[in-house]
C-alpha cells in the first residue's frame, strides 16, 4: 500500500489559508501554514471595514488571526519561502527556506522595545507606503506571531536593538534554516497582489500626491492606520470633502494585460465611500464606473444604500486622465456622462481602485509545484472541480485561482480543506497531538475579578470614555484589576490577561467589547490557559449596544457602558465552575437536497469516511443542473451530471431517498434525528451534521414582457433548452437582463444571468452565425474571468443595449409581430426592434418551501427567503445553530463552480465536529437543587426535550445532561425554583436588574 | 439581512411632553433571535436612545415573571422582552411560553393600576435589526408619554 502522511502543508495565511489550517487542523490533521510575510493575516488584516456589513475587518478576522496562531496543531512557518517539491500525493517532502528574522522567535515577548529605539525608518509595506516603519518592526500590532523582525536592507547596525532588548532575542548572526516537511497533501493559497498603478500614467500615480490606490485608501480609514482614523489627503493633510473613485484601474484593461473583472472593486469602492461619509459628514463621493458589479449576496442593496441614502454619486464613464491643479493640488476630472456631454469636476482625492493581479511569485510556485497557470497567470482549474490544481495531491484555494471576494473565498478555503485530506482521510489523527490545559485552579470563595475594557481601535473609545469607564469598575465590588486596550482580542492582549491572571490572582474575568457571539469563545480559551475555568467569564457588550448605536451622546453612552460593567461584575462574581458533559457525533451526516451540491457534500464525506443520506424532493438527482443543456467551454453539463450521479448511486457510503422530505427533526449537534417522509413511509435518519442544499429555481416572470401569453417570449433556461431541443434558425433575438432582480421588491441580483445570456447568446449565434442578438441591460456583470465572454460576445457582434430601471424595455404586439422598444440615453430616443424570440433573464428566486423548512430545522432566513448564514463574511457555510451547514443557490444565487466549492466548504465543516472524538454539548445544562425538590413534576410537562424527569425512586426531579439545551423553561415554572440554569441564576438575573437601575452609572 | 442595514437617520425623540424625564427601559432579549438582532441593528449603525439596557437571557421561554416585576419594583419606567418569532425558537416552545406569562403579567399590571404598555413582547429575528432599533425608539417615545413608573415612589420602594 502507498505511504500517505496525516499532514498537510498550506502555502499563504491570508484569510484563505487560516481558514484552511484551522478545518484541517480541526478535522485530526497536522498543519503546516507557511507564509513569506512576517505575520499571518493577509490583505484583510490591512482592510478597515468589510462589506456589505461595515463590520471592522480586524475585529472579524481577529478570532481567526488568534485561533491560527495558537492551534496546536498548526505550526506557523513565516518569513519563509518554497525550495523545492519532492515525492507524489500523499506523501510529498516540501523543503522550506525560513529566512531570518534576526530576532529569535522563541525569545521574543512581542514588547516592542527594540522598534522603539530603532533609529531607522523605512516605508511600511503594511500601510502600503501610506506611513513608515522602524527598521526593526512587527506589520501591525495585532501581529500573529508577535515577533519583531529587522529589516537588514535598512538596518544600520546601530546596536540599539540588542542593547534594550530584556529578553536577549536579537541575533544579527541568524542565517537561513531550510526546513523538511513531510506531508499528505498540499493547499496553496498565496492569495493575490494589487495593481500598481503606475503603469497608468494618464492617472498620475506617484506623480500626483492626493492620487492613492483603494489599499492606501483602506489604511487611510483604518483607526489604526496612519492619520489614526481621520481622513486626511497626503499632500497636505487636510480633510478631502470630494473624492472620486476610478474603477476598473488595472481591470477589464487589455491594454495593461489584464483582460478579466477583478470582482470585488465595485463593492469596495462603494464601500470606501460609505465609510468616507461617515467619517466626515458632507464628503461628497463619486463612483466613476463601466459597469456596476455588486453581484453577491447583499451587495444590490448595498448599492442601493450607498446611492439613495449616503448619496454617492454614480457616474458612468471611464475615466481618461487626470490632471493636477498645481496651486492646490487638486485634481480635475473630465468625462462624458451617460447622455454624451463632456463634463469637468474637481476633486480634492482621487481613489484608484485597483484590480487584483496575479503575485510575482505564481510562476515561481507553479514551476516549483509542477502546477499549470491559466492565460491570465492564475492558477488553472476546471469548472466542475474548482479546488484541484492540475497535479494531483495538490489543492488551490482563495483568489489564486480567480479574483474572489472573502465569502467566496473562505467557503472555498473549508472546501479545498475537505479535497486536501479526503484522500489522505485514513491517516486522521495519526500526526495530532491533544490540547493539554493546565488544571483548573482552586478557586475559593473570595471573587477576585479582572475587568479588561476594549477601545476596539477607535470603534468604542471615539464614543465611549473607555478609561472612565475601566476607572469606575475599579470600584465595583470584588474587582482587583481594571485595564483598558487598543484591541483586546489581540494576541499580545491575550497574553496580558493571562499574566493578569497570574498576577492578581484572578478567578473571574469580564471583557467589555464587541458581542459574545463573536468573541467569548476566544476569551473563555484564553482564561482556560490560565486555568480559570472557562464559564469564570463574562463579555459586556460596549460595541454593538452602546458605541455604535449611540454615537451622538457620549456622555450617556459612556454612562451606559458603566452599568454594563457593572451588571456584567454582579453576574460573573455569581458564576461558578462548569463542566460540560461530552457524546459521540453519530458518524453520518444528513444532505437536504439532491442537486450539485448536495452530491458534492455527500461524495466528499464518503471520502472522509463518513455517510452521508441525501434527501431529495424529486425523483431523480440532479436538481438544476438537470435543466442546463449548454456550458462555456466548461465541459458537457449531461455527462458531468452523469457522472456526479453515478459516482454518488455506486458509493456505498451514500444513501440516497428520492421523492423524500424532511419532517422533522430533533437532537442537536452530533445526534440529530430526523424524521423524513418518503411516499407513505416515515424513516427515522440519526445524523452528527445537517447541511442544507435545496438550491433554488429560475423565477417565472408571468404577466411581464407578454410572458406567458406569447410563447416566442421564454426565459433563458427555456432558450437554452430550445437551443438544444430544436436548434436555432431565426434572425432576431432581444435578450432583456434583470426581468424580476434589481427592482422593487426583489432587490437583490440574481449573479448568473449576465454570463447564462451571453452563453446562451454565443449559442445561438455559433448555430446561426447571422443572427442578430440585442441584450438589453443594465449593468453587465460578468466578473472574474467571466468577463472573457462578454468581450467574445461584443467580438461576435452581440449588440449590448443599456437601459435603466426607470424606463424599461416595453414588449408589445404589432399584428403578428413582437415589437420590442428600448429608449437609448445616447441617440435619446427608442430603438425599435422586431425580434423572433424575447428572451427574459429571469431572476432566481428561493424555493417557498424554504420558509417550512426553515422552521423545521430552526434556522434564519435572509428577507427574501434564502437561508441565512452565520456571518456574511467569514461564516458562509455555517448557521448559528451548531451543526447545520448550508451549500449551493440556497444560499444565494451563484454559478456551479461556486456551488461545487461551497458543497464541498460544508463538508469541510461538518467533517470538523464528525471527525472528533468527543464532542461537547452545545449549551450548559439544568441544575437541580435537590433538597428543596417537591417532585412535583411541573418541569417535566415544560421541557421540549424530556430532558428532566422527576426519579421515581427518589422522588426528586433528574435532568439529563445530553438531552438538556440549557434553554431554562424549567427554571421558571417550578415554584419553588429548584432547577436553576448555570450562569442565568435568579440571583444573578435580579442582581443584574438592580444594577442596570441604580441611579449612578 | 442586509436590507435592514440601513443608515436609518436617528428618531430623535424630540417631542418629549415630560420635559427632562428619561425613561430606563430594561430589556431580556434572547440569545439566538433578539440578542443578534439587536448587534445587528450595532453593525448597521442604527441609533436609538442610551435610555434601553439590555440583559442577554438563552431563552424568553426563561424569563421568569419575577424577574420583569422586579424590575418594575426597583423602577424600570418598561420592560421589554424579546424573542425567536413563533415557530422560530431556538428551543422550540420557550417563545410560546413567555407569550402565555406576559399576557398574565399585562393583566396583573392592570390590576396594579400600570399601563400594562409598560411590558411589551417583541419578535425580532436575528436579521431584524431594524426592527430591534424601532421597537427601542418606539418604545422610548411612548414611556416618555407614558411618564415614569409610579410605583417605586408610590410605595417607597
Amino acid at each position: 500500500m502507498e505511504k500517505k502522511v496525516g499532514a498537510v502543508m498550506v502555502l499563504g495565511a491570508g484569510i484563505t489559508g487560516m481558514q484552511t489550517a484551522l478545518d484541517l487542523a480541526e478535522s485530526g490533521f497536522k498543519v503546516y501554514l507557511v507564509e513569506k510575510r512576517s505575520s499571518i493575516g493577509g490583505v484583510m488584516a490591512s482592510l478597515d471595514k468589510t462589506f456589505p456589513t461595515n463590520d471592522c475587518a480586524m475585529c472579524t478576522i481577529a478570532p481567526t488571526l488568534v485561533g491560527t496562531g495558537r492551534h496546536h496543531n498548526i505550526e506557523i512557518l513565516t518569513v519563509s519561502d518554497i525550495e523545492k517539491v519532492e515525492g507524489e500525493a500523499g506523501d510529498f517532502t516540501v523543503s522550506v527556506v525560513k529566512h531570518p528574522r534576526y530576532i529569535d522567535e522563541e525569545k521574543c515577548t512581542g514588547c516592542g522595545l527594540c522598534s522603539q529605539y530603532c533609529p531607522i525608518e523605512a516605508i511600511s509595506e503594511f500601510e502600503r507606503g501610506v506611513s513608515v516603519r522602524n527598521a526593526t518592526f512587527v506589520p501591525f500590532p495585532q501581529a500573529v506571531p508577535l515577533v519583531y523582525r529587522i529589516d537588514r536592507t535598512k538596518c544600520i547596525g546601530c546596536g540599539l536593538c540588542e542593547q534594550y532588548c530584556k529578553a536577549n532575542a536579537v541575533n544579527y548572526a541568524q542565517e537561513d534554516e531550510t526546513v523538511n516537511l513531510n506531508v499528505g497533501s498540499i493547499v496553496l493559497s498565496p492569495g493575490f497582489e494589487t495593481f500598481d498603478p503606475t503603469v497608468k500614467s494618464e492617472y498620475g500615480y506617484g506623480r500626483f500626491p492626493n492620487v492613492v490606490t483603494s489599499i492606501q485608501f483602506e489604511r487611510i480609514l483604518s483607526a489604526s492606520g496612519p492619520y489614526a482614523g481621520h481622513v486626511l489627503r497626503p499632500s497636505d493633510g487636510k480633510h478631502p470633502m470630494k473624492i472620486a473613485w476610478i474603477q476598473c484601474v488595472g481591470s477589464r484593461d487589455e491594454q495593461v494585460d489584464k483582460g478579466y473583472c477583478s470582482a470585488v472593486c465595485c463593492t469596495y469602492a462603494t464601500k470606501e465611500a460609505i465609510i468616507a461619509k461617515e467619517h466626515t459628514k458632507g464628503t461628497d463621493c463619486t463612483i466613476f464606473y463601466m459597469d456596476m458589479r455588486t453581484y453577491g449576496k447583499g451587495f444590490e442593496e448595498y448599492y442601493n444604500i450607498a446611492k439613495n441614502q449616503y448619496g454617492v454619486n454614480y457616474i458612468k464613464c471611464r475615466v481618461p486622465h487626470i490632471e493636477e491643479i498645481p496651486e492646490t493640488k487638486d485634481l480635475k476630472i473630465i468625462y462624458w456622462d451617460e447622455n454624451g456631454e463632456r463634463k469637468e469636476d474637481v476633486f480634492n482625492l482621487v481613489v484608484l481602485s485597483v484590480g487584483m493581479k496575479p503575485s510575482q511569485d505564481f510562476k515561481e510556485i507553479a514551476e516549483k509545484f509542477g502546477i499549470e497557470l491559466n492565460e491570465y497567470g492564475f492558477c488553472k482549474t476546471e469548472y466542475f472541480s474548482p479546488l484541484k490544481t492540475s497535479r494531483n495531491g495538490i489543492f488551490v484555494g482563495g483568489s489564486f485561482s480567480s479574483p474572489k471576494d472573502i465569502p467566496d473565498a473562505v467557503a472555498q478555503a473549508s472546501g479545498v480543506a475537505s479535497k486536501a485530506s479526503g484522500p489522505i482521510s485514513s491517516e486522521r489523527n495519526s500526526l495530532v497531538s491533544v490540547k493539554e490545559y493546565p488544571p483548573e485552579i482552586d478557586i475559593g470563595d473570595e471573587p477576585r475579578i479582572g475587568v479588561f475594557c476594549c477601545h476596539c481601535g477607535i470603534n468604542i473609545g471615539s464614543v465611549v470614555d473607555v478609561p472612565a469607564v475601566s476607572e469606575y469598575a475599579k470600584t465595583l465590588p470584588n474587582v482587583v484589576h481594571t485595564e483598558h486596550n487598543l484591541y483586546t482580542c489581540s494576541q499580545d492582549t491575550q497574553d496580558k490577561i493571562k499574566d493578569a491572571i497570574k498576577e492578581h490572582n484572578l478567578n473571574r474575568v469580564i471583557v467589555a467589547s464587541c458581542t459574545p457571539r463573536t468573541h467569548e469563545p476566544l476569551f473563555q480559551n484564553t482564561i482556560r490557559e490560565a486555568g480559570l475555568n472557562p464559564y469564570l467569564f463574562d463579555l459586556t457588550s460596549t460595541r454593538e449596544h452602546v458605541s455604535w448605536v449611540h454615537k451622538n451622546d457620549k456622555e450617556k453612552a459612556t454612562e451606559k457602558a458603566k452599568h454594563m460593567v457593572a451588571m456584567a461584575v454582579e453576574k460573573v462574581r455569581r458564576n461558578k465552575m462548569v463542566h460540560l458533559s461530552s457524546v459521540e457525533s453519530v458518524k453520518a451526516a444528513l444532505i437536504i437536497g439532491g442537486g450539485i451540491a448536495g452530491m458534492t457534500a455527500a461524495l466528499d464525506l464518503a471520502d472522509q469516511g463518513f455517510s452521508a443520506y441525501i434527501i431529495e424532493k424529486e425523483n431523480e438527482l440532479g436538481g438544476n443542473l438537470r435543466n442546463i443543456h449548454h456550458l462555456l467551454n466548461e465541459g458537457d453539463p449531461h455527462r458531468e451530471l452523469k457522472s456526479f450521479i453515478e459516482k454518488v448511486e455506486n458509493n456505498p457510503a451514500i444513501e440516497v431517498f428520492t421523492n423524500a422530505k424532511l419532517e422533522n427533526l430533533s437532537g442537536y449537534i452530533g445526534n440529530f434525528t430526523a424524521l423524513v417522509r418518503q411516499c407513505e413511509d416515515t424513516k427515522e435518519i440519526k445524523a452528527g451534521a445537517i447541511i442544507v442544499a435545496t438550491g433554488a429555481k429560475e423565477f417565472k416572470p408571468e404577466n411581464r414582457y407578454l410572458y406567458g401569453e406569447d410563447p416566442r417570449v421564454m426565459t433563458q433556461l427555456e432558450f437554452d433548452k430550445k437551443l438544444h431541443d430544436e436548434g436555432f434558425s431565426g434572425k432576431n433575438i432581444v435578450m432583456i437582463q434583470c426581468v424580476g432582480s434589481r427592482e422593487e421588491g426583489r432587490e437583490y441580483c440574481s449573479r448568473i444571468c449576465c454570463t447564462e445570456a451571453i452563453k446562451n447568446a454565443l449559442v445561438a449565434k455559433e448555430l446561426n452565425p447571422d443572427a442578430n442578438i440585442y441584450m438589453l441591460y443594465r449593468d453587465i456583470r460578468t466578473y472574474g474571468f467571466r468577463e472573457k465572454v462578454y468581450k467574445d460576445a461584443r467580438e461576435k457582434g452581440v449588440m449590448f443595449l443599456r437601459y435603466t430601471n426607470d424606463k424599461k424595455p416595453i414588449v408589445e404586439k404589432d399584428g403578428d409581430d413582437l415589437k420590442v422598444s428600448v429608449y437609448n440615453a445616447n441617440i435619446k430616443k427608442d430603438i425599435v426592434i422586431r425580434p423572433d424570440v424575447v428572451v427574459l433573464s429571469a431572476a432566481t428566486v428561493p424555493y417557498e418551501e424554504n420558509e417550512e423548512l426553515a422552521q423545521i430545522i430552526k434556522v434564519p432566513l435572509t428577507s427574501q427567503n434564502f437561508f441565512l448564514e452565520a456571518h456574511m463574511k467569514i461564516k458562509p457555510v455555517d448557521f448559528a445553530a451548531a451543526g447545520i451547514f448550508l451549500a449551493g443557490t440556497c444560499h444565494s444565487p451563484k454559478f456551479i463552480d461556486e456551488t461545487i466549492s461551497q458543497a464541498s466548504g460544508a463538508a469541510s465543516r461538518a467533517t470538523t465536529l464528525m471527525s472528533k472524538k468527543e464532542l461537547f454539548t452545545e449549551g450548559i445544562s439544568v441544575v437541580v437543587d435537590e433538597e428543596r425538590c417537591a417532585g412535583c413534576g411541573l418541569c417535566e410537562d415544560n421541557c421540549a426535550y424530556d430532558a428532566i424527569k422527576v426519579n421515581e425512586g427518589t422522588g426528586f426531579a433528574e435532568v439529563n445532561e445530553v438531552l438538556c439545551m440549557g434553554c431554562g423553561a424549567c427554571t421558571c415554572i417550578c415554584p419553588s425554583n429548584v432547577p436553576f440554569l448555570r450562569q442565568f441564576e435568579p440571583k444573578q438575573l435580579i442582581a443584574m436588574v438592580d444594577k442596570a437601575l441604580e441611579a449612578e452609572g | 439581512m442586509v436590507t435592514e442595514a440601513q443608515p436609518k437617520e436617528n428618531e430623535v425623540v424630540s417631542d418629549d411632553k415630560e420635559g427632562d424625564f428619561e425613561p430606563k427601559i430594561i430589556g431580556f432579549l434572547c440569545n439566538w433571535c433578539s440578542y443578534t438582532g439587536a448587534d445587528l441593528a450595532g453593525v448597521s449603525r442604527l441609533q436609538y436612545p442610551p435610555n434601553f439596557i439590555p440583559i442577554r437571557v438563552m431563552c424568553t421561554g426563561a424569563v421568569d415573571p419575577v424577574y420583569v416585576i422586579k424590575a418594575l419594583l426597583e423602577g424600570a419606567d418598561s420592560v421589554l422582552v424579546a424573542g425567536c418569532h413563533p415557530g422560530d425558537c431556538h428551543y422550540l416552545s420557550g417563545n410560546f411560553k413567555a407569550r402565555r406569562r406576559i399576557a398574565i403579567l399585562k393583566k396583573l399590571l392592570e390590576n396594579l393600576g400600570l399601563e400594562e404598555r409598560r411590558i411589551r413582547l417583541e419578535w425580532i429575528s436575528a436579521s431584524e435589526g431594524q426592527k430591534f432599533a424601532d421597537t427601542v425608539n418606539e418604545m422610548v417615545k411612548e414611556t416618555k408619554k407614558m411618564g415614569p413608573n409610579p410605583i417605586k415612589k408610590e410605595w417607597d420602594i
